[in-house]
């Protein structure tokens, strides 16, 4: 294997079709002549209410309205929707039903689906839906489900789902024995994802084949399939889904199923037409899950030169109205809340709570966020309380490159402990101080600093199948969708080296089941590891298969030939070989030719051999199926630092500077990791300090438009200033770990030193505001003055 | 209309939006929506040559006037248009779903100012919504665009 492509700045094959305007996106499927129905959902406007009475005779009577459904028109409306990720501590797990029929619990829980001629028709229609609906009262801050002066589940004592405890060394105790002791209260706010496309599901079901087809917006179509065909009693070969173009994921297009991708394909197959549904700006605000509501006790015990000796860490996290994805948030907020630092004596324990808001599930960074900012401001206070600088603190505190692998003596997202594989934690913050560079003149400026790890390329499994097909292009299928991380050309530079072609004769396609069956999902940066190891997996099996069917033609050991250039050819006589496209005709022993070269492999044109024509134990076609499946996570690292100005008038922040320098082993393609982190700080720019979730105190979300939730655009995002480091993982063949998350991790951490320092007010919440910060900084001269 | 250089027949239900006209009654699935409250710009084209939000418009309202989206600007089988070539160099798309949008704004920017400075640049950026890239890249498209353009 060469690695010519592996590690290059390749730029991206998928980009000529999305930049051409022939994309193809959920919403933009409309077959000719088999138009779909369009639909909408009629959703809770209460965040907890009993529903009296549903009323849609109306609706159903308008023209152009071809159904209506509530719970009862539904065979499976009675049943709970599963629990994803069960967990023996999850003792009060709820799930919401399909369609709700005796109490909401969020504003925009579905109550009924409309299906019409068109989109216009069914919100007419919708509009026409009378429900009576009998408030009650509601519960909707973590802090406010902790005190459980009322229940979102009558049967939930407390509000609480699950509890969970952890305990490394005996913190009690350290923390009595240590010197120094100090006490925070840290405060992350909800945050939402907000791809730009929302979510979308169509349908269609063929009787005459017996086939469901499904195109979801979704994360993990092969999950989407096998739920289907439970749902439906069908085998799930006679269920195809397919995430085709997906407009943004980052993380709650994973989550499955949100109600539509049951109602749609049921209402296709129960109307014998196509049905779609397309979410609309307002609906993805109140009905798709957010995440990062959490509050931490922090109890910390250090000795006069800043080594943490003990860390006690309480927390609460805000686990929305139903538990579908189970306790995997707090699971990775308690794993992740050391990060780089040797914590001797750690206890961690937290409580996922009900509230009468919209469940959670990841976003992007999945609990890490949080964990980071517990952790960095922790440290930050440390070295406030002993007058220590900030830097020296942390590198008191790292964990050093010869303790590698590295147990936190906590349990991971995949059920395993946690073990740090690999990486040089100090060099990333040498580097990261280095490229900051001094600090510029003037008032009111900050530093912030943070390094950070992640958890990356969870299993179980991904796989991957490869065929050199007889022109010699080569096909690559994998069941991982994607949402825009350049999956198209990674794994082809990775197939293409395997293979000795170019990248550009390797046509890759995924998230498609009806081209690969199996799968797990994109989610916890894990594409790159899972699917791009599967992928050199099954190109390496190409590859010695191509040998083997070559060796015998050339009259050669299989040993002594190389794949380069498009041929198979005998190492150091580049002359001898034979081109990829004839060794995949005569893996295949045919009797007709169908043209394209092929006669070469029928019976009276092959090189006479004894034996059957296909000898024992193979198998015809030059192609191969890989899976890859690792035995733990492997953990990226990482380090960014910032100078930001706070004007003292407006609030305004102004990021002077801001660098990244990153670790996720072996890079594949720096412009795609480079991408990513980019795209990844921006985000964390955004929920640091413009996005926030402004839920009222009755539950509903006062700013659900993009008029009100601000997202940044270009003008508040600045020039991010980006370097690598590689410490490649051992935990896989190719060496790397996952990058997509990473961007987003230690922003918060990082804004908020920088603020603080800038403004002299203690920051211990996210997100910030121009208005936060004069509040802060305000009723801080209130106090001094007073 | 006009739409991309062709007559369009004028029937369409008088509260049809303009980006679902063209999406779904002319198959023109290249413009997007991504909120249709005007905000993130997905939706964005040209109109008598000036970027306009087609979701903020109704179909009718462009009767007699000339629309471009972005099928339009490199015809299937050509070369990529100088600011698509230059979204493509600088990996200045993702996912691809703002990507119509920002496109189209950045050609009504060239169209104002072949040769724009940084603060024209932000300005004719300052539209449209991304949540994949961090709009570094799309920047330096921008100014990619403008050499590829001269």
């Amino acid at each position: 294997m060469t690695t010519r492509w592996f590690g290059a700045r390749v730029q991206r094959v998928e980009d000529d079709r999305l930049l051409r305007g022939n994309g193809h996106f959920t919403d933009d499927i409309n077959e000719s002549g088999d138009r779909a129905l369009e639909s909408t959902i009629v959703r809770s406007p209460f965040a907890h209410a009993r529903i009296k009475s549903i009323d849609v005779s109306a609706a159903r009577a308008l023209p152009g309205v071809v159904a209506v459904y509530v719970a009862s028109d539904l065979p499976f409306g009675g049943t709970d929707l599963p629990i994803l990720i069960p967990h023996p501590n999850l003792t009060h797990g709820r799930t919401q039903r399909c369609l709700a029929s005796e109490v909401v619990r969020y504003v925009g829980e579905a109550v009924a689906f409309v299906v019409a001629e068109s989109r216009y028709i069914a919100e007419d229609a919708a509009d026409l839906v009378a429900v009576d609906y009998e408030p009650l009262p509601v519960v909707i801050t973590p802090e406010a489900a902790e005190r459980a002066e009322h229940l979102v589940h009558d049967d939930v004592p407390g509000n609480v789902a699950a509890e969970l405890i952890q305990e490394v060394g005996d913190v009690q105790k350290a923390l009595e024995a240590g010197p120094h002791r100090k006490h925070l209260r840290l405060r992350f706010e909800r945050g939402a994802a907000s791809p730009m496309e929302g979510r979308a599901v169509w349908a269609r079901w063929s009787s005459s084949e017996h086939r469901l087809t499904v195109y979801d917006s979704t994360q993990s179509p092969t999950s989407i399939r096998g739920g289907l065909a439970v749902l439906f009693g069908l085998p799930e070969s006679d269920v195809e889904v397919i995430a085709p173009d997906v407009g943004g994921g980052f993380g709650p297009k994973i989550m499955l199923f949100y109600p539509d991708e049951l109602l749609v394909p049921f209402a296709a197959m129960q109307l014998g037409r196509p049905v779609k549904w397309t979410e609309d700006r307002q609906e993805h605000f109140t009905a798709v899950n957010q995440e990062r509501g959490q509050v931490h006790e922090v109890e910390v015990g250090f000795d006069g030169e800043g080594h943490v000796l003990a860390l006690d860490v309480d927390f609460i996290h805000d686990g929305g109205a139903y538990m579908p994805y189970g306790i995997i948030l707090p699971i990775i907020t308690a794993a992740q809340v050391p990060g780089p630092y040797r914590v001797p004596n750690y206890r961690v324990r937290f409580r996922d709570l009900y509230t009468n808001a919209i469940p959670t599930s990841p976003y992007r960074g999945a609990g890490r966020p949080h964990a980071c900012f517990v952790m960095e401001r922790t440290l930050d206070a440390i070295a406030a309380e002993l007058g220590l600088d900030r830097i020296e603190v942390r590198r008191r505190n790292l964990i050093q490159p010869d303790q590698f692998p590295y147990e936190v003596g906590v349990v991971w997202q995949d059920g395993n402990q946690v073990v740090y594989d690999s990486g040089d934690y100090p060099a990333l913050v040498n580097r990261a101080l280095e490229m900051l560079g001094p600090r510029p003149a003037g008032d009111h400026i900050g530093m912030g600093l943070s390094p950070y790890v992640e958890g990356t390329g969870v299993g179980p499994y991904e796989g991957a199948h490869v065929q050199v097909l007889v022109s010699g292009k080569v096909v690559a299928f994998t069941g991982i969708p994607n949402q825009g991380q350049a999956h198209a050309t990674v794994w082809a530079q990775i197939v293409a080296d395997q293979l000795g072609v170019e990248v550009s004769d390797v046509e890759v396609s995924s998230g498609d089941t009806r081209r690969f069956r199996w799968g797990v999902g994109t989610f916890a940066s894990r594409a790159a590891i899972m699917a791009g190891n599967a992928m050199a997996v099954a190109a390496g099996m190409v590859a010695e298969k191509a040998k083997h069917v070559a060796a015998e033609h050339l009259e050669a050991d299989p040993a002594d030939l190389e794949l380069a250039g498009g041929s198979v050819r005998v190492k150091g006589s580049p002359d001898r070989g034979i081109p990829l496209a004839a060794v995949a005709v005569l893996s295949n022993p045919m009797r007709y030719a169908f043209g394209g070269g092929t006669e070469a492999a029928t019976q009276f044109a092959a090189k006479p051999r004894p034996g059957p024509p296909l000898p024992e134990g193979e198998q015809p076609g030059l192609e191969a199926t890989g899976f890859f499946s690792p035995v733990g996570s492997a953990w990226a690292a990482g380090c960014h630092a910032a100078y930001v100005r706070v004007d003292p008038k407006t609030y305004r922040l102004e990021i002077l500077k801001y660098v990244v320098v990153h670790d996720c082993g072996r890079l594949i393609n720096p412009l795609v990791v480079e991408g990513q982190i980019e795209g990844g700080v921006a985000q964390g720019i955004g929920g640091a300090f413009y996005e926030r979730l402004a839920y009222d105190a009755e539950g509903q979300l006062r700013n659900a438009s993009f008029m009100e939730f601000l997202m940044p655009y270009a003008t508040e995002i600045p020039k991010i200033e980006i370097d690598h480091i590689e410490t490649p993982s051992p935990l896989n063949p190719l060496g790397i770990k996952g990058a997509g998350e990473a961007g987003v991790i230690p922003v918060g951490a990082v804004l908020a030193a920088a603020i603080e320092e800038a403004l002299g007010v203690p920051i211990t919440e996210m997100p910030l505001s121009p208005l936060k910060l004069f509040e802060l900084f305000t009723s801080r001269q209130a106090g001094v003055v007073g | 209309m006009k739409v991309n250089g062709v007559e369009r027949p004028p029937t369409v239900d008088a509260r049809r939006l303009l980006s679902d006209h063209l999406r779904h009654d002319l198959g023109l699935t290249g413009t997007h929506v991504g909120c249709e409250h005007g905000v993130c710009g997905c939706c964005t084209i040209l109109f008598d040559g000036e970027p306009v939000r087609s979701c903020l418009m109704l179909a009718v309202q462009a009767e007699g006037h000339e629309v471009t989206t972005i099928e339009g600007l490199a015809p299937p089988g050509s070369a990529l248009h100088p600011v698509q070539q230059a979204f493509h160099e600088c990996h200045g798309l993702q996912c691809g779903f703002c990507t119509p949008g920002f496109v189209m704004s950045v050609v009504g920017l060239l169209r104002e100012h072949p040769n724009p400075t940084p603060e024209q640049v932000e300005e004719g950026i300052a539209g449209n919504l991304c949540r994949c890239t961090g709009y570094a890249s799309i920047r330096r498209a921008v100014h990619r665009a403008v050499e590829l353009t001269r």
